[in-house]
């Protein structure tokens, strides 16, 4: 494959790939540490009845109006579960699967109700995306990347994917203290003044924020799978918080890179002419760096030492 | 039945079957509050689906029989099931991460299998994303059959494990010391959970599967405190949503089984988190509006023997409207006497709890209960002996 070739369809997919996949790492560093990592889960479900709905109501496949929507959905979906957990009573994860299965569900159901047959939306695209689409007609080279005409041609994934994956970046290491206080140690971060309950909230917030944009332009697997298997890797890798945010975002990056490579060159080197889903294998490579990690990693161990 | 046809009734029966025996299995998990391990269980079956279809096509048979699917799905999830109870037991993460990354990574491996399958055959459609939803159109005889046997099996599995599964649920460190192999249960009842998974894949597929496991046991647990009750009354609201959700998928076009079942399941739920007795939101809040007008009256009393005015208006208005006070906030005749009363039982519980032999009495004081409620005839002349003249306490 040439350099023309690589920039138009395989430097997009991958550079959408590496964002998204960091952009759901860095929260999912504190969502694993306060044992909240499925609410990424939750998230990617309920982001598509939101979509749908904007669909429904805006009539058209925009961007912000189904962003709108799927982060509208997220909110629902935490007031439901905290409503369902406090005033029923009922244990934190299952209150989370009463919601966000039924809310999944009421999402399918609107989408095979609604025509939307003549446009792009789909069950199966929602929860695998179509990473391999997000192509650059106008690139014809290297070259390209300093064409101002050549790039307003880009997929706007693109630019939209970074600048959410620079935004989380910047707020985590702007809330560095507060949010890691009041992980470690949230009666501590009380005493000291700190609005725990307004961080605990901006966090989750934050990620519904990566978890839309990467839904879109990625599906939902991708998501899940970003928000835990990194960190957890991580986690197995160290036991200070900056390293752990460092090796999670390399992992990350080596998952989207590795996944992207493997599904759309892999087939070629086995002698078949077909690609097979980058979402999958990216989910499948982060799967693989965990298990390594968790078979070697030096902190792996629950006690230190033991 | 209802008018339906052949097939319909076949997915009703079914449904009805499957939510059965999802409701009961669930309920274990539910209360072991491990009720998000079925969304692990649930993800891991697709790889097995992929590579179930691959193999019975190499060895030249049919790929989309549903046995050989159902028995690769098992297998996967299977391993799934290890592979979380691994990471949670011999890594540092916690269960909840263990359980995200196992179902987006095997989930992750099934959408890469179903791919690799599309360009094996490219034309011919594998039609194995059904089993993500879940799909009745065309089920054979066959199937419900083996849907039929499949949670006929499960409810006996149930009724036979029902007192280790509890106990384990309620005190794995109990149940230890009497012996029972807790590690063995659990994986008994996950291999319940991930049975009915693989029975319910054809009907309602992977993703709704979750709820079916999940929101009859919730919805259950607003009816009863009794774990035994709690587990028959989820397999109930399992059966009827299965059996909903198909009637009503039968009676129109273009509405598809699953999701139905998943609504049908939720508007239990939703019925019994407001209206369930005891422990339902109306419940609740009628309880709480009765424990503050005694509380209110309670006060207002005490205010009104020790000639202290009120201010609060609710409390007067409650006075008021039992005939204990007048409008400018004198005691009647009848608010008199109540209020000396309420006076007297508050110094007879000052005296208890001033009393070290009272002690576990004492814990019940909340400032409403009567103490004639919580003590005899003889030990309350006891306290009286205590009590000095009026206004010496």
């Amino acid at each position: 494959m040439n350099g023309a070739e690589f920039v138009a369809l395989s430097l997009p997919p991958i550079l959408i790939g590496v964002f998204a996949a960091i952009a759901c790492a860095v929260p999912g560093n504190f969502l694993l540490l306060r044992r909240q990592a499925l609410i990424g889960d939750a998230i990617s479900h309920v982001a598509l009845p939101g979509i749908v709905v904007a669909f429904l109501i805006t009539g058209a496949v925009t961007t912000w109006p189904m962003m709108l929507g799927a982060a509208g959905a997220a909110i629902i979906a935490v007031v439901l579960i905290e409503l369902i957990r406090r005033l029923g009573r009922i244990e934190v994860g299952a209150a989370m699967g009463v919601v966000f299965t039924t809310m999944f569900t009421a999402g399918v159901l609107l989408l095979e109700q609604s025509d939307t047959s003549s446009v792009h939306l789909d069950v199966e695209h929602a929860l695998y995306g179509n990473l391999e689409s997000l192509i650059w007609l106008d690139a014809t080279g290297w070259t390209s990347l300093a064409d101002p005409a050549a790039l307003a041609g880009l997929p706007p994934e693109l630019p939209r994917m970074a600048v959410v994956a620079l935004l989380v970046g910047l707020l985590t290491l702007l809330l560095w203290r507060p949010l890691t206080i009041s992980t470690f140690d949230e009666g501590f971060a009380r005493a000291a003044g700190l609005p725990v309950t307004a961080i605990g909230l901006l966090l989750v917030i934050m990620a519904a924020v990566a978890a839309v944009a990467a839904f879109d332009a990625v599906g939902s697997i991708i998501v899940i799978a970003m928000f835990i298997c990194p960190p957890a890797a991580a986690r197995m890798m160290t036991n200070r918080l900056d390293h752990q945010m460092g090796w999670s975002i390399g992992f990350a990056t080596v998952s989207a890179l590795s996944g992207y490579v493997l599904a759309g060159y892999g087939p070629l080197w086995l002698g078949f002419d077909n690609s097979i889903s980058a979402a999958g294998m990216i989910a499948v490579m982060s799967g693989l760096i965990l298990a390594i990690a968790a078979r070697f990693g030096p902190c792996r161990a629950r006690v230190a030492g033991s | 039945m209802f008018g339906l046809g052949y097939n319909a009734i076949l997915v009703t029966v079914g449904a009805g079957l499957l939510g059965a025996s999802a409701g009961l299995t669930g309920t274990f998990l539910f209360l072991r509050k491990r009720a998000l391990v079925s969304d692990a269980i649930a993800h891991a079956t697709l790889p097995g689906v992929a590579l179930a279809f691959v193999v019975m096509v190499a060895l030249g048979g049919d790929g989309r029989a549903l046995p050989g699917l159902m028995a690769g799905s098992a297998l996967s999830a299977w391993l799934g099931l290890l592979a979380v109870g691994w990471l949670s037991r011999h890594t540092r993460l916690a269960e909840d991460a263990a359980i995200g990354a196992i179902l987006s990574v095997f989930f992750g491996a099934g959408i890469v299998g179903l791919t690799v399958i599309q360009s094996l055959n490219t034309g011919r459609q594998a039609g194995l994303e059904t089993f993500l939803l879940g799909s009745t159109a065309g089920m054979l005889f066959t199937d419900a059959m083996i849907i039929a046997i499949g949670g006929a099996l499960a409810v006996v599995a149930v009724i036979l494990l029902r007192r280790p599964m509890l106990a384990v649920c309620f005190d794995p460190g109990y149940a230890a010391a009497t012996g029972r192999d807790v590690h063995r249960i659990d994986l008994a009842m996950m291999g319940l959970v991930m049975a009915v998974t693989v029975v319910g894949l054809k009907i309602v597929g992977l993703v709704l599967i979750v709820a079916l496991l999940i929101i009859p046991p919730v919805a259950a647990r607003f009816w009863s405190d009794e774990a035994g009750r709690v587990v028959l009354i989820s397999g109930l609201i399992g059966a009827f949503s299965g059996a909903t959700g198909a009637i009503l998928s039968a009676s129109a076009p273009n509405l598809p089984t699953g999701p139905l079942i998943v609504l049908a399941a939720f508007a239990v739920f939703a019925a019994s988190f407001v209206i369930a007795p005891k422990r339902g939101l109306l419940a609740s809040v009628l309880w709480h509006l009765r424990y503050r007008r005694r509380v209110h009256l309670r006060q207002g009393l005490l205010a009104l023997a020790q000639g202290h005015p009120i201010y609060e208006a609710f409390t007067m208005r409650l006075l008021r409207r039992a005939g204990l006070a007048r409008a400018d906030g004198v005691a009647t005749d009848q608010g008199r006497a109540a209020a000396a009363n309420a006076l007297l039982d508050e110094r007879r519980w000052q005296i208890l709890r001033s009393d070290p032999k009272f002690e576990t009495t004492a814990a019940l004081y909340d400032g409403l209960r009567p103490i004639d409620t919580v003590l005899t005839p003889d030990q309350i002349t006891q306290i009286d002996r205590g009590l000095g003249p009026r206004g010496a306490a």
